[in-house]
Order: structure tokens, then sequence, then C-alpha cells
């Protein structure tokens, strides 16, 4: 049992094909360890009766030319899966059932995939630990009480506990990127536009994408494929050429240019990170790619800038949970008395804070000041890649500014929460591709991420490099199934 | 900037958000420190800058005029708190 | 208060007073679909049947816009002879209420799809113009309901999401009576388009009204106060007059006006202030991250313009210069596609000049008393013309028409048969006239005598007993000719 749970997605994919292995083994075994990792807290809603349902109605028929031939997957709780309870991580959509399901799931499902459940995030994707959900904490299955970072932090934990064999997230400052960083996974940020939006609960539309979480390149190119689709049911996708990444994929990156940002040195940068950063910059040169210091300038502007934007989108988007339709509702004397509780009671203090943000940088006699003069400097952040863009293919940089933290931490303090973000945010303000994949370790042996950001629309590229890279850094995850009694 | 406890009942109001007196000394600073930090805009200058419209650089779709979506009331009502299979039922407005 | 000539001002002691207004018209698109989703637009349907998932606002919903909304609105602008704005931006308005799903309404703030414009006016007096600030797109909210239940409230998004087109006029009209007008003629020129049906007892088309005061020629504007929710045109012109004197009372008592929202009491007559929602204007608007700017092209807006219609002006001049109606009878003609369409279809065979005057005259006449529209006519164009060919080529007298009309009603029956049936024929043979007049002469040799002597007035005597004596049926221009001669 343990042996199929150790498999890389792709393993997977080849012995259901070759029928070495049944979906209803393979269903079976991530079933068995997720139900002994309880302690991790990374499922929200466990679907394992239906799981196995469907696993073994696809043996029955099994239908070998998919591209996910009935692999169990676990998906993060931010996306409406009909029929199942999707939760947001709120308290607020805690009993929400979706008759309809979002068209990144879909795709998953039309490639044969059998959802396992609903993995835990913070609530509304809005933060970086998961610390900020209903429905508790998750652990880092790298070490006890440590944060997997946020907001897809269940979804990060499952794959590197190995309770799902590959995952999607969704990425609005970071949310697949840093936790992928504090796991030792992979995780793929891919171009705003790329995949749809549809049936994602929104947190900042502008910002928002979903994306793999793996625990290798192939793999994680292996569901982009899958998920990354043209749909007409969402105005901002983009409609644009898409490759089949992982037959694409490729350790030949000769000749291409990767640009070293000097202004991701921040002040007081860990020694560890920058040593991280030095060492992907030799695996880069390793493997016959050319390093270009470049200048991306307004880059300190960044995580102000997001914490305007995102709070702004996120303070209308979040208007619709207001007990009148579905969701939580508080008992009120009268319409605005029901509101003012139902939401106080409904949303968590994170989520609080955030809309009040958002709330007073649109408000009268704030605008202009505020948000704005933030969809400006985005401008000026976006300018900067375009520039750079001139002269390189890519962009190598850390993942996050340290190791995976202790839960409670950093819990008190919202700013210092918010530093999390600071490699990663930047992209999704220019609406790039960034892919984060392991690359050493830090002295408590906490795994750290190397995050490579692309062009827009060129995932293959940056996929490439990872890949290769991946190669020459022979990262090994240190798992111990400390959880596991 | 500042961010006070008049200001925290009008952010509240506008966001129709309860907040308790308790709650609100540590919201406002809490608040005021993420406004300090988002104050470093202000060192740029950008009165020749044109905000960002979208980030994909395409033009709205437009869709045909087809009824698409019919009748699923039940689907529609279902998720909601009250009893009621044609309404939507809410607290009466104080006029 | 009072108005000479085509003024109107309000009269206090020593001071005259004009009324400046503008209206925010909201006219909802004629469509299949909404604006934003698919579900239809019907109606009257039963409550929450026409709601889609996009409506309702369930999480991870988006917006995807209606591309014949858009047609619909470009098509109003070029008919209000505005300037088409290639690009246009989709803001959220935000604010919460029980009827508004999604917490924001999708509309267009600073860049919306039409710009200025203006409409002429035809007043009793000559034309004049009003311009049109603006017009833009946006979504129309559910309805709430506050009297099916003594503590809750019942919402029916059936509306929500509708496309609806905000038409901005200028602070140009003056008077309850040019408001009227103003409403009557965008009305008309959005159904000669198809763009709106302008039906307000079912919403199509509704207003909200500002309206402020001023000395008379003064050339500042006073502060204005918005009256909202006003939903018929008559109610209209009675909050208008309520609030101007209103306003007028408090600025000669020395006091100030606070610019707010109103609504009008139907009841009372007169407006009220809205209870105060002190932040309620806080819309917070910001670009619709959800949708991307609109952009058409220049040969997308030329196309439509070749697909307007002959508007109610060109047609007016139209009537005007080929049919030789008067200014004032082209006016009405034309005041509504249906109607002009229904006089078109019957000149083509029938006398233009007794066309005018029947359709003017006895058809509107029946129509307004019946409160009917001229779509629902008891009487077709076809059969009214019939009627006409009847009066033009002598079979009946203009008299016995009258008759024949009432009984066309019953269900549109064929003049033709009518005089068949009834035996409704003119009389026209002079011989059989003259038998009569000359029986009348006979019958009264008194009157006669009386006037011969000069009671030029018995001539309607003895032309009366001529029409008495031929059951109404004989010509009246040969009785007249033929009398004038006999006696």
């Amino acid at each position: 049992m343990s042996d199929i749970t150790k498999k890389s997605l792709s393993e997977l994919v080849k012995d259901i094909k070759d029928k070495k292995l049944s979906s209803e083994e393979v269903t079976k075994a991530f079933i068995e360890r997720s139900e002994k990792s309880k302690e991790l807290n990374v499922y929200i809603t466990e679907d394992y009766a239906s799981a196995l349902d469907k696993a073994k109605k696809f043996d029955q028929k099994p239908n070998l030319d998919l591209k996910l031939p009935g692999i169990p997957m676990a998906v993060k709780d931010l996306f409406c899966t009909k029929d199942i309870k999707t939760t947001a991580g709120s308290k607020i959509l805690s009993n929400f059932v979706p008759t309809y399901e979002s068209t990144v799931t879909q795709n998953i499902w039309n490639e044969g995939a059998i959802l396992l459940g609903k993995l835990n995030c913070d609530e509304f994707a809005m933060g970086s630990s998961n610390e900020t959900s209903f429905f508790g904490n998750v652990q880092n299955p790298i070490d006890k009480n440590l944060v997997p970072g946020g907001s897809s932090g269940g979804s990060a934990s499952a794959v590197a506990a190995q309770l799902t064999p590959i995952t999607i997230g969704t990425d609005t400052g970071g949310s697949i990127r840093q936790p992928a960083s504090f796991t030792g996974t992979v995780g793929l940020k891919p171009t705003y536009g790329s995949c749809s939006r549809y049936g994602i609960v929104a947190f900042a539309s502008s910002l928002d994408q979903a994306g793999p979480m793996a625990q290798n390149v192939k793999d994680c190119a292996l569901l982009q494929e899958v998920i990354s689709t043209f749909d007409s049911k969402d105005s901002t996708s983009i409609d644009f050429k898409r490759n089949d990444y992982s037959k694409k994929l490729t350790n030949n990156i000769k000749g291409k240019k990767i640009g070293i940002p000097k202004e991701y040195r921040i002040d007081d940068m860990p020694k560890e990170i920058e040593e991280l950063w030095q060492n992907g910059i030799q695996y880069v040169k390793d493997c016959g790619a050319e390093i270009i210091d470049i200048s991306l300038p307004h880059t300190s502007y960044a995580l102000p800038t997001y914490y305007i934007v995102a709070p702004a989108e996120a303070s209308s988007n979040l208007a619709r949970y207001d007990g009148v339709k579905y969701g939580f509702r508080a008992k009120g004397e009268n319409l605005i008395d029901m509101y003012e509780k139902t939401r106080s009671e409904g949303f968590g203090a994170e989520v609080q804070r955030r809309i009040m943000i958002g709330t007073y940088v649109l408000s009268s006699g704030y605008y202009d000041a505020y948000y704005l003069k933030a969809q400006k400097v985005r401008k000026l952040i976006k300018n900067d890649f375009d520039e750079v863009y001139k002269k390189v293919d890519a962009i190598l940089t850390p993942s996050t500014p340290s190791s995976a933290f202790k839960i409670g931490e950093k819990k008190d303090d919202p700013v210092s929460m918010y530093l999390n973000d600071i490699f990663t945010v930047p992209v999704n303000l220019a609406g790039l591709p960034g892919i984060s994949i392991p690359a050493g370790h830090d002295v408590k042996g906490y795994p750290l991420g190397l995050q490579i950001i692309g062009k827009a629309f060129d995932e293959q590229n940056i996929l490439n490099i990872a890949y290769a890279m991946e190669e020459k850094i022979a990262f090994k995850n240190k798992i111990t199934d400390w959880w596991i009694k | 900037m500042s961010i006070d406890l008049k200001t925290i009942k009008h952010i509240s109001k506008l966001s129709r958000i309860s907040v308790e007196e308790q709650k609100a000394e540590k919201l406002a600073g809490d608040l005021n420190s993420i406004f300090d930090f988002i104050e470093k805009l202000n060192e740029l200058k950008t009165e020749n800058v044109e905000p960002l419209t979208s980030i994909a650089e395409t033009t709205l779709k437009l869709r045909s005029d087809e009824v698409k979506s019919k009748n699923i009331r039940e689907q529609i009502i279902k998720n909601s708190p009250q009893d009621n299979e044609d309404y939507f039922v809410v607290p009466k407005v104080i006029e | 208060m009072s108005n000479n000539n085509s003024e109107y001002l309000i009269s206090r002691k020593n001071n005259q007073y004009e009324i400046v207004i503008g209206l925010e018209v909201h006219a909802q698109v004629t469509s299949q679909s909404k604006l934003f989703s698919t579900s239809a637009t019907k109606f009257g349907a039963e409550p929450n049947t026409q709601v889609s998932l996009v409506d309702a606002a369930f999480p991870g919903m988006l917006p995807i816009i209606n591309e014949f909304c858009v047609k619909q609105a470009i098509k109003t602008g070029i008919g209000l002879n505005a300037k088409i704005n290639k690009r246009s931006v989709f803001d959220r308005k935000n604010y919460f209420y029980a009827d508004l799903p999604q917490g924001y309404q999708i509309s267009q703030f600073k860049n919306p799809i039409v710009g200025e414009g203006k409409v002429i006016l035809d007043m009793p007096d000559g034309q004049k113009e009003v311009g049109i600030e603006r017009l833009h797109l946006e979504q129309d909210a559910g309805k709430s309901i506050h009297d099916l239940d003594p503590q809750n409230t019942f919402v029916d998004l059936n509306r929500s999401g509708v496309a609806l087109m905000e038409i901005v006029s200028k602070p140009d009209l003056r008077s309850p009576d040019e408001v009227n007008i103003y409403i009557k003629k965008l009305r008309s020129i959005m159904r000669y388009l198809g763009t709106c049906d302008g039906n307000m007892q079912e919403g199509s088309l509704r207003a909200d009204v500002n309206v402020s005061v001023r000395l008379k020629g003064s050339k500042e504007l006073g502060t204005r106060c918005e009256i909202k929710n006003v939903n018929s045109i008559k109610f209209m012109q009675m909050a208008i007059e309520y609030e101007a004197n209103r306003q007028v009372d408090l600025i000669e008592e020395g006091k100030t006006i606070d610019q707010e929202t109103r609504l009008f009491d139907t009841k009372k007559n007169e407006t009220r202030s809205m209870r105060s929602k002190e932040d309620a204007h806080d819309y917070r608007y910001f670009p619709d991250p959800d949708l991307l700017p609109l952009e058409v092209s220049d040969s997308f807006v030329e196309k439509l313009k070749s697909e307007i219609p002959e508007l109610p002006d060109e047609k007016k001049k139209r009537f005007i210069e080929k049919f030789n109606l008067s200014p004032y009878e082209a006016t009405i003609l034309v005041s509504d596609i249906e109607t002009s369409k229904y006089f078109e279809d019957v000149i083509k065979n029938s006398d233009i000049k007794l066309a005018t005057n029947w359709i003017i005259g006895e058809l509107f006449a029946v129509l307004n008393d019946k409160n009917l529209e001229i779509i629902q006519s008891p009487i077709s164009a076809k059969n009214l013309s019939k009627l006409i060919n009847l009066i033009k080529d002598g079979t009946i007298s203009g008299k016995i028409a009258k008759t024949i009309f009432e009984l066309m009603m019953d269900g549109d029956k064929d003049p033709q048969k009518i005089v068949e049936e009834k035996g409704l024929k003119q009389e026209s043979n002079p011989k059989a006239i003259e038998e009569i007049i000359a029986k009348v002469i006979k019958d009264n040799p008194n009157k006669v005598k009386e006037y011969k002597s000069g009671k030029d007035k018995l001539f309607g005597f003895f032309v009366g007993q001529v029409m008495k004596i031929s059951g109404g049926k004989a010509n009246p221009q040969l009785v007249n000719e033929i009398l004038k001669k006999n006696l």
C-alpha cells in the first residue's frame, strides 16, 4: 500500500495504463494513508466512499486514452465541485453545496481523475500560513507545528505528505508558490488568463489563477496541460496556443538567458536564501544557460501595491456573502442588522481586515490616492518586466524570504505575515507565469524554493528550465511520517 | 494618515460588518500598521502614468443574445436559509 | 405660479423663479437574454424562474456581455445624435440591498458607451433642443416585495441583470410640460429603433428627476434635489411642481436647500426626504476586473448606422414635404412608430387628407376612450382605408361613414359589407334628390316663404327634411346644390 502513495503522478498514470495497477488499488491506497493522517488536518471534506465507487466503475470500463485515467485527486476547497460541499475555508460557506462545477475541475474529471476530497486553505485564499481557516490550521508534514504556507496550505501539505498524487491550488499573491517552497514541492502559477476562473471562489479577480501543485516538474506539466483551456464563460480567459506541456518538456535549456534581478536582494537578506540563490545561479550555468544581471526597479513597491489592489477587489467580490441567497445567515432585527451580524460572525479576522482595507481604499476621497495610484504603480511594475524580457527569457529568484515558520509565530503581526509574499507578488501583478521548485534546505533542514518567472504564455519555457534544474538539484524531501501513529 | 475609531465605524457601516467596541481599537491598530506599509507608494511620481486597465492584452468578447439558462429556480433557492420555494426571504429594511 | 407665452415661472411677491430640470431615464433594453447572463428577460414570469447562477451571484460566477445589448445601446445613441465612444469601461457600483445579489451593480461610470447628443422636442410654439449628457449600459436590480409578509421582505431576482440604458439629459428642461414631451420623444425614438418598448406600466421606462430653481435670468444653477422612483409621467409632473414650489418657499424664507434624494408620495402629492442614508452614496466605483474594456470598431458602428430606420424627425419632415401635412398633423402621426405605420398603410390606397382626419379624429377618439394602443385598434388599416375610399368615391357621405365606423368596431367588419347589408349607399342620383326636394318644398310652403323673405338659416331645415326623408342617404353636396337651385 505505502509504495503506491510514494509514486509520482506520471508513474501512477503509466502503471494504470499498463494495467499494473487498478484505479481501485490506487484510490484505496491514498484513502488509507489520508485516514491515518488526520493530524495534518488537510481535508475539510472527505469524499472517500464516492471516490472508491468511481474507481471501481472506472476499472470496469477503463478509458486508458485519458491523461489522468482513474487517478484519485483531492483539490483545494476554493474550487466549486458539484454536489460536494465547497467552503473556501470559511464559516460563511461552511454549509454551501454548489450545483455546478468549476471549469478547471471539470477538465480534470474529463481526463478520468476521481475526487478524493476538498483541501483546507486560508479563508477565502487570504493568508500565507493556512492559519486563517475556519476549519483549523494545517500542519506541514516537514515537521510538527510548522506552517505549510498559504493560502493553498492544505494542498501543499497533501502533496508533500503523499495523501494525493497531485493537486490544484490557486495563487493570487503567491498562494501556490510559497506553500510549495515551504513543503518541498513544485507549484506553478500560470499566466493570468491561462486557466479559467469560472467556478472558483473569487478573491482578487485581476490576480487569481489556478495552478498545479505536484511532487515534480513533469507531473506539474501534465496537470497544467489538462487544466489550461480557453473558457468562454470567463471574460478574462485568453485564447492562445496551449502546448502539451508534458510532451514538449525538455531539459535542454542551452543558450537560454536567465535574468537575476538585483532588487530581489532585499535588505537583511537571510544568508541561506542568498546561498540558495547563488546555488541556483550555478545550476543554471551548469545547464548551459546564460546568467544576465537585470534590474526591476519598482520591485519594492510591489507588496504595497498588492495590498491595495487585492483587498479592494476582494471587498467587492465578497459583498455577495450576505446571508440572503446561500451560506451562513445570522438572525437580525432588520436587513442591515442581519447583514452586519452575518458578515461579522461569518468572516474571520483576516478576511474582515482585508475587506475593511479594500473598502477604505476605494472610498470617496481615497480612491485616487490609493487604488488609482496602485493601478499606476502596477503598470510600472509590468513595464519593468516587459523591458527586461527584451534581454532575457526568464528570471530566477528565491521563492520565499525564509523557510516555514512555527504555527502562531507570525499570527499577530499582519505586516510580517504579508512579507512572506515579497518575491511572489510582483509576478501576479504583472500577470506572468511563475514556478517554484524545491532547491535546498536551511539549517533546520526545512525546504527552500527557487522561483522561475517567465514571459506571458511561455509556461513551456519555465517548465523546461525548472525541469533541467530539478535534475541537477536532485532534491530529496525529508518526510518522516511523524504524524502517523 | 491615521485610522481612528470614527473611521472604523464608517468603514464598518460601508462594508456591513459590525465591529465590537473592544475589537475596534485593535483593528484600528492593525489597519494603521498596514497603511503605514502601504504609504511607501507615495515615494513614486505617477502623474504621467496610465493605470493598468487589464492584465490581459485583449478586449471584451461579446456573446450572442441567446437564452441558455432556463428555469432553475429550485437550484437557485435550494441553498437559501429560509424555507420558501418561490422567493428569497429577508428581514425588512427599516424605512 | 403661472406662465406667459412658453415660459413656466413660479411667482412670489417680488421674484420670479424658473425651474431647472434634468432627467435620468432608465430604459430596459429589448433583448432575449440579460446583459451579462443568459437568462430570459420576459416580463411577468413566475418569481425567480428567469434567474441564472450568474444573476444570483453564486460563488465563482462571472459576467459575459451580450453583444446585442451593446448594439441596442449604440443604436439608441445614434438615434440621439450622440457621440459613440468606441472604447468604454464597465465599473462596479458597490452597495448592499436585498435585490442586488452581487452587492454591486455593473454600470459605467467614467467611460460610458455613448457621449453627448441631443433631442429635438416639438413644442406648441416651436422646437426646443434638449442636450443629452451621456448614455450608459448597466444592470437592473431585482424586485423587493414588502407587502406579502409583515416581518419580511420577499425578493424576486427575475429582473436582476436585465440590461438598462441610462440616458442622462443636460439640465435643459424648464417645465413639467417639457418633461412630458421629452420623455415621450425618447420613448418614441427607442420604439422606432426597437431598442426599448417604453412600457411604463411594466417598468421598461423609469426616470429619476433632478429639480432645482433659480431667479429668472440667473445663469447659476441652484442646489438640486433628486426625486426617485416616479413611475408615471403624470406623477413626475406633479412631483416637479410640488418640489419646485417647496424649494422656492425655502429660498423666499431665506433658508438653504439641502442636496438630497426625495421620494414622491402619490397619496399626499408631495415629495419627502428619503430616510437618511448617511453613506448610501459612497458607491466606491472602480473598473470591474472581471470585464475587460469594451472596444467596438468603426465598421461595427457604421453597420449599425446603416440599420437605423427612418426616425421621427426625418419621418415628420418627409410627411410634411411629401404628403403636404401640417407640422401639427405630422407631429402627431410620427409620434409613435405604430401610428406612423398605420397611417402609411392606410394611405397606400387612400386619400391622404381623409386618412389624416379620420386617424387623428375618429380613430384616436376611440382608442383614447377605450384606452387602447393603435396596434390594438378594433379597426384595421386595411378596413379604414376601404371606408375612406367609399367616402371618396361618393358611395357614402361623411356622416354615414361615421355610423359605419361605429359598426366596424365590432370585429373589424368590412365597411363594404356593412353598406350592402344595411343599404347605406348614398343616394347620388340627382333626379331622385330633385323628387325629394320637390316634395319637401311642396310640404312646407310657409317655411319656403320665410326662407325667401330672408331667413337664410332655414336652409338647414330643408336640408334636414331631405335627409329625413332619404333616411340620411342623400348626397349632401347634391342636396345643397339642388336645393339652392330650387329654393
